[in-house]
């Protein structure tokens, strides 16, 4: 609705631009930035995964080359898997771990913030606790395990003095329980906050209807509240999977570079110089990591959860 | 209020406080071995206490430049603040009304958060790496006779921090929006003000406090990154990457000194963000609105 006094007002060169075009400029820096650093370099992974190389430098030729090393000897070497398909095997099953505790523990935090505190102050006091260590450092977070868990860590300590083992325990660092333990340590923020998200959401009042029907605490939260929270599990739980199923500096540290995970193969190919064969396994890595999102997001609509 | 809570109360915040202290608990424990006496090792018992491994750090004794990493990493996470800010907000407001591939730039800004960094990385490496060799291989002659790389701290490095941050800030921007009443914009529209003094005087002031959260996500995330960094970074490190350099040789407390000092840094920039945002908040209660108070 046009104000009299724009009538009068000189027009400056923003207000002469359609709405539209108004919008594009401001969404311009973005597009941008996501054109020349995300889009561009996709592009150049499938290219150059489709490379050949030598053992110092890619070769712009078209070459299978990138992937055919990438599983060498999985037909030849059946029934027995072959490499990539052990470490995808590890990988799946240190997401699905991950996956599964991470939403154990983030929905029953999210519960406990949206249905049992009561005060808003408290609310957002508690959930930020939840948040600062987001903004602090992985790689500290993770060397904070060493003297907990290490040989000589508080834990083996503690167990020996109290009698209950002889040797310290060797599977507690460096191994596939610290790399799972710090993954929940690390992401669990991802699924607290979705799922508190969409608790916050649910009226109230439909609780206190099912109360009211007579459904046990037990049947509310399994017929209405969980179902009312799909949206924040979805959200968290493609988080939670994505940054696992990519992960190679978790599962290097914590499982003291010893465990082979789909992120990992391509540091390793990176370290070799072999960039075609790294891109070929990125484009695994993200055609894999696609499909789990693509089912996924089948599940909710993102847009409308924000 | 009813008064007495649930049993499941009680359970629930016990399950809460241990989840608070898994968080933390950890985080401290390297915070307290970091002021280990000289003889002490990396775990406990603390072997006296001192501040030897701080100023052993200091002297750079044993592990490289670590000073300039930090000063590095400080640069780069105060440039990629306020670009993301910068940036999520100009795009946010963008998002307020229809244009032409909005849907598809959000759902690409989704895409850069859930792609895994190592790839992301990964590609803005190998683009570098082409463009390089095409400016020494087809440049013109001025160009490509002493070119070396454009790949670097605040070129390849910049854009891949920026496909971390720009997500979350544009997300905040969805949220900010969405519970933003446009009636005090109209309002100022009706009185005459241009779009720029509508925005400056009306919209900011409102939206600044989830701004600073922005700028805050846009610091924090940048100081940390590793996964992003490591292809994209060139020759240099930061300091998140020297940090993680040194866990594979890891044998003396100065670690956790380092660790120490980065967290504060974070901590630091947390407490000021949060004050400021508290701030701001108290600011707008006071002098947002004098409805209901009659003739003022």
């Amino acid at each position: 609705m046009p104000a009299p006094a724009a009538a009068i007002r000189t027009q400056s060169f923003i207000e002469r631009m359609s709405d539209e075009t108004a919008s594009r400029l401001q969404a311009l820096p973005m597009a941008l930035v996501f054109t020349i650093f995300f889009l561009l370099p996709l592009g150049l992974i499938i290219m150059v995964s489709f490379w050949d190389y030598n053992e110092y430098e890619m070769i712009p030729a078209l070459s299978g080359r990138g992937y055919t090393d990438t599983f060498e000897g999985c037909i030849a070497e059946l029934p027995e898997l072959c490499t990539i398909f052990k470490t995808y095997a590890m990988t799946l099953k240190l997401c699905f771990l991950v996956w599964l505790i991470t939403l154990i523990i983030g929905f029953t935090v999210a519960y406990f913030l949206a249905f049992h505190i009561r005060s808003k102050t408290w609310q957002i006091a508690l959930s930020l606790l939840c948040t600062i260590p987001f903004w602090t450092s992985n790689v500290i977070r993770m060397i904070a395990w060493i003297p907990l868990l290490g040989r000589n860590g508080l834990i083996n300590k503690g167990l020996m003095s109290a009698g209950a083992i002889d040797a310290p325990l060797e599977w507690l660092l460096f191994s596939q329980f610290s790399v799972v333990l710090a993954l929940v340590h690390l992401f669990t923020f991802f699924m607290v906050i979705p799922i508190f998200n969409s608790m916050i959401r649910i009226d109230k009042s439909l609780i206190e209807a099912a109360y009211d029907a007579g459904a046990t605490g037990w049947q509310t939260l399994t017929n209405v509240i969980i179902p009312l929270s799909k949206p924040g599990i979805v959200i968290g739980s493609i988080f939670v999977i994505t940054i696992v199923m990519g992960d190679f500096i978790t599962v290097g540290v914590m499982g003291g570079q010893q465990i082979a995970s789909a992120g990992k193969i391509i540091e390793t190919r990176l370290n070799a110089l072999q960039f075609p064969a790294a891109a070929a396994n990125a484009v695994i890595l993200l055609g894999i990591t696609l499909m789990i999102i693509f089912v996924l997001s089948k599940l909710v609509d993102i847009r409308k959860e924000l | 209020m009813d008064g007495k809570r649930p049993r499941a109360f009680y359970f629930l915040a016990a399950f809460f406080t241990a989840y608070v202290l898994f968080l933390y608990g950890p985080m401290f424990a390297i915070f307290i071995l970091s002021f280990q006496g000289p003889e002490g090792g990396l775990t406990f018992p603390m072997n006296g206490v001192s501040t030897y491994w701080f100023s052993k750090l200091a002297e750079g004794g044993g592990i490289v430049n670590i000073g300039a990493a930090f000063r590095r990493s400080l640069a780069l996470g105060v440039v990629v603040m306020l670009l993301t800010v910068v940036i999520s907000v100009s795009a946010g407001l963008a998002f307020r009304r229809k244009f032409w591939g909005a849907s598809a730039l959000f759902y690409i800004a989704i895409a850069s958060l859930i792609v895994p960094s190592i790839i992301t990385s990964l590609g803005i490496g190998l683009e570098f790496r082409i463009i390089d060799d095409l400016v020494k291989n087809v440049g013109p002659e001025w160009l490509a006779a002493d070119h070396t790389t454009w790949m670097g701290l605040f070129t390849s490095g910049l854009g891949a921090h920026l496909t971390w941050t720009l997500p979350f800030g544009l997300l905040i921007m969805f949220a900010i929006f969405n519970r933003f009443n446009p009636a005090y914009e109209e309002a100022a529209r009706d009185l005459g003000a241009t779009p720029w003094q509508s925005f400056r005087h009306v919209v900011l002031p409102i939206i600044l406090p989830s701004v600073v959260g922005i700028g805050l996500f846009g610091f924090t995330l940048s100081w940390d990154e590793i996964a992003r960094s490591s292809q994209a970074i060139g020759e240099v490190n930061t300091l998140p990457l020297e940090l993680q350099g040194l866990t594979t040789t890891v044998t003396k407390p100065d670690i956790y000194a380092l660790g120490t000092t980065t967290s504060a840094v974070s901590f630091l920039v947390i407490a000021i963000a949060l004050i400021g945002i508290r701030l701001l908040q108290r600011r707008t209660a006071k002098a947002g609105s004098d409805a209901g108070k009659g003739l003022v």
